[in-house]
């Protein structure tokens, strides 16, 4: 079959499973946008900004497991993802996107809209390429979808030139691809996991770290089972949240800066860290030198590179979890770890105390961030799949959503790129219609992305957005309070009016000022068919605590 | 592992595809790993490219980076040999000045000693080959130092396997 390098992509598309493109026309991409009409299962959504179509199609990729796509022009609209893909690449999501690049013959010559998309992109993608004839495209195609979405997931960057689109080629698609050097362990060796059961089985005090990687590899079940087996405390990383229903009674809570304090304090007091798809982030880790200085370190990661990169891992097992958790759980005795669990107990009592009681049912003053996660959480009964942006908006999401059902939380973790939340919403919901959908972003995040709401308008794209108002930059301005003196640079914003913004939009909108109001906001937004924004206006000056401060070790933790 | 010094081999062969040289480059530069030297060459599979990475620090450092050059997708092999299980060289050409009196003859005895050989004669200078292990070039051109080295290059370790 003779077709067009055009439409030999948009049939290499459909034949990987593609639904959705997220994208953005121009000049050097026309040609795929011409086909695009001959292809009318392939559907488009058409973004606001380019960084906007990658974060949906991150959005997409986290929700469904499968790449996300998105098609874009030369030069400003390949530079334009150049956030998303480094987000992509932090996050380990599967992208694919696709950019337009000026004709063969003028590469080099800085054509009208020419970038270096391949040098831009290396160091930020799993793998890149560039097209230059049309009999290429199928097989970049196959081996994109193949590298973005098995061993670590991330993303992939084709720049395809525009004579390479519209020249003509032999379609067929190819049945093999040729990646000699590509090969991700899959089964973990049997040594190591014989070892490492071993280790768990006369441990004491373990505790099982449960990071993306247990998301990714679907291994939820054997993650509960294993705690389940073996009585052993779990706690989970910010993209962990999820992996793991939160009312199971192993769950002791989130890890990291502004996690639970009984998961960071006992990584201290544990004999032994089981290390699931996690990658000790320093946000996880704190101070490495005051890291669980008495664990042993089990460690099991798709990425060798991972291994011991920051934590010496003292058993570590390179392959899928899902494949090494079954192998291992026969090998792991019942156990019973009661007084260990009952240390987390102490730990949360302290922090409930301290920080939880008055964070969420506070019954004076300003709205807290805390009570209206809390609330949305009670009313959405723990199942609505949960966006969040960065930043204390973020932190307080983690911190108050109780999470009742599997595999509903996505993030901006690795890069915390502002403005993520709403177009990765409209992605998520896309990608998963039948679930409630909430963007949750703060003030600063969303006027970083708020152009998107023409496309959830455009696209009705049902999902609920809060914007948690404090009129500031809360997290930098929490540090400036708490570590640059008090003296605040920066970080109050004059905002506008974001319901007259949101009606701009056509998109429904109320602000809620008062406590009592937060309730009947939330309800009348879950039972309006379509989006809806709610603007909370939240204590202006509230810090994020617990706070594990930078340079501190996980058992120095502040309650206030 | 070959240790000299801290001096490691790492010997990877890669798909022949363009931007591999930059994307090595790139992870080096971007671990800050400390390479002495890199040479690219061809192999006998036309399909294959071989890199010889000298570089120095710790067996983690050297260890890490082997771990991070798996993660570039064309990599499809990355070793790293001890010194027992390689032969490696390095091809240094030297110019020398010879206008000092007697300087030529003192020039080609050091020359014959270190089996190295004068591949051009001019009358103000020589260019000498030499090839070798990095501590032979490095005693050659000490010797060299004293009737003045005009112009100087060598190409970095190239290694096979024993």
């Amino acid at each position: 079959m003779i077709l067009t390098g055009a439409e030999i992509l948009c049939e290499s598309l459909l034949k990987e499973g593609a639904e959705v493109i997220f994208g953005y026309p121009g000049g050097a991409i026309m040609p795929v946008y011409d086909a695009l009409l001959k292809y009318p299962k392939l559907r488009h959504i058409l973004v606001r900004h380019e960084q906007g179509a990658a974060h949906a199609a991150q959005g997409y990729a986290r929700a469904t497991g499968k790449p996300g796509v998105c098609l874009v022009t030369s030069g400003p609209g390949a530079t334009n993802l150049v956030t998303g893909l480094a987000d992509a690449m932090m996050d380990s999501t599967p992208i694919i996107c696709i950019s337009g690049q000026v004709a063969s013959f003028l590469i080099g010559n800085d054509a009208f809209q020419e970038a270096d998309v391949v040098g831009i992109t290396t160091m930020i993608t799993k793998h890149n390429y560039l097209i230059l004839h049309p009999n290429e495209v199928a097989l970049v195609v196959k081996e994109a979808f193949h590298l973005a979405a098995t061993g670590r997931p991330g993303p992939i960057m084709i720049d395809i030139t525009k004579d390479a689109q519209s020249n003509l080629s032999d379609f067929k698609y190819p049945t093999d691809i040729n990646l000699p050097g590509y090969k991700p362990t899959v089964k973990g060796n049997p040594y190591q996991i014989q070892k490492a059961a071993h280790l768990i089985n006369q441990s004491r005090q373990p505790l099982i770290l449960a990071g993306h990687g247990i998301i990714i590899s679907a291994a939820e079940k054997e993650l509960a089972h294993l705690a389940k087996k073996a009585n052993i405390p779990v706690a989970t990383t910010l993209l962990g949240i999820s992996c793991i229903e939160q009312n199971n009674s192993c769950y002791v809570g989130l890890l990291g800066m502004h996690g639970n304090l009984g998961p960071n304090k006992c990584t201290n007091e544990a004999d032994v860290l089981i290390a699931l798809g996690v990658r000790f982030d320093d946000r996880v880790t704190g101070r490495l030198s005051g890291y669980a200085p008495q664990a042993k370190i089990i460690h099991v990661d798709i990425d060798p590179a991972e291994l011991s990169k920051n934590v010496k891992a003292d058993i570590p097992i390179v392959g899928d979890i899902k494949y090494i958790l079954t192998q291992m759980i026969p090998l792991i005795k019942k156990s019973c770890h009661d007084e260990w669990f009952s240390q987390f107990a102490k730990y949360y009592q302290i922090e409930f105390d301290k920080v939880i009681s008055t964070e969420t049912n506070p019954t004076k003053g300003q709205i807290k961030m805390g009570e209206v996660i809390k609330t949305l959480s009670d009313q959405t009964k723990g199942k609505a799949l949960i966006i969040a942006d960065v930043g204390q908006n973020q932190m307080i999401t983690a911190r108050y959503y109780h999470f009742k059902k599997l595999d509903r939380f996505i993030t901006t973790g690795g890069l915390g790129t502002m403005g993520f939340a709403l177009p990765a919403a409209m992605g998520a919901k896309i990608g998963r219609p039948q679930d409630e959908v909430w963007a949750i972003m703060g003030d600063g995040g969303f006027q970083m992305s708020m152009q998107q709401m023409a496309t959830i308008e455009e696209e009705k794209i049902n999902i609920k957005i809060i914007i948690l108002n404090n009129n500031y930059l809360g997290m930098v301005r929490q540090w400036q309070h708490l570590f640059f003196n008090h003296q605040y640079s920066e970080v109050f914003l004059k905002n506008p009016d974001f319901i007259r913004l949101a009606e701009g939009f056509r998109i429904p909108a109320e602000k809620v000022k008062e406590r009592e109001n937060i309730i009947s906001a939330i309800k009348r937004a879950r039972r309006h068919k379509g989006p809806y924004l709610i603007e909370f206006e939240v204590e202006t000056e509230a810090n994020v605590f617990p706070i594990m401060p930078s340079g501190a070790a996980v058992d120095e933790m502040r309650l206030e | 592992m070959q240790t000299e010094g801290n001096l490691s081999t790492l010997i990877v062969l890669v798909q022949n595809r363009p931007g591999v040289l930059f994307k090595i480059a790139g992870l080096v530069r971007r671990r800050r790993f400390n390479i002495e030297s890199l040479t690219v060459s061809h192999t006998e599979d036309p399909n294959i490219s071989r890199f010889t990475i000298f570089v120095r620090g710790e067996k983690e450092i050297v260890k890490r980076m082997s771990k991070q050059l798996y993660r570039i997708v064309e990599v499809v092999k990355v070793s790293d040999p001890s010194s027992q299980d390689i032969v490696a060289r390095e091809l240094a050409l030297i110019k020398v000045a010879t206008v000092k009196p007697k300087s030529r003859l003192d020039i080609s005895l050091i020359t014959r000693h270190f089996r190295a050989r004068v591949v051009n004669i001019h009358p103000e200078y020589v260019i000498i080959e030499i090839t070798g292990n990095e501590g032979k070039i490095d005693a050659f051109c000490q010797n060299m130092r004293k009737y003045g080295i005009i112009e100087f290059v060598r190409t970095g370790r190239t290694a096979l396997f024993k």
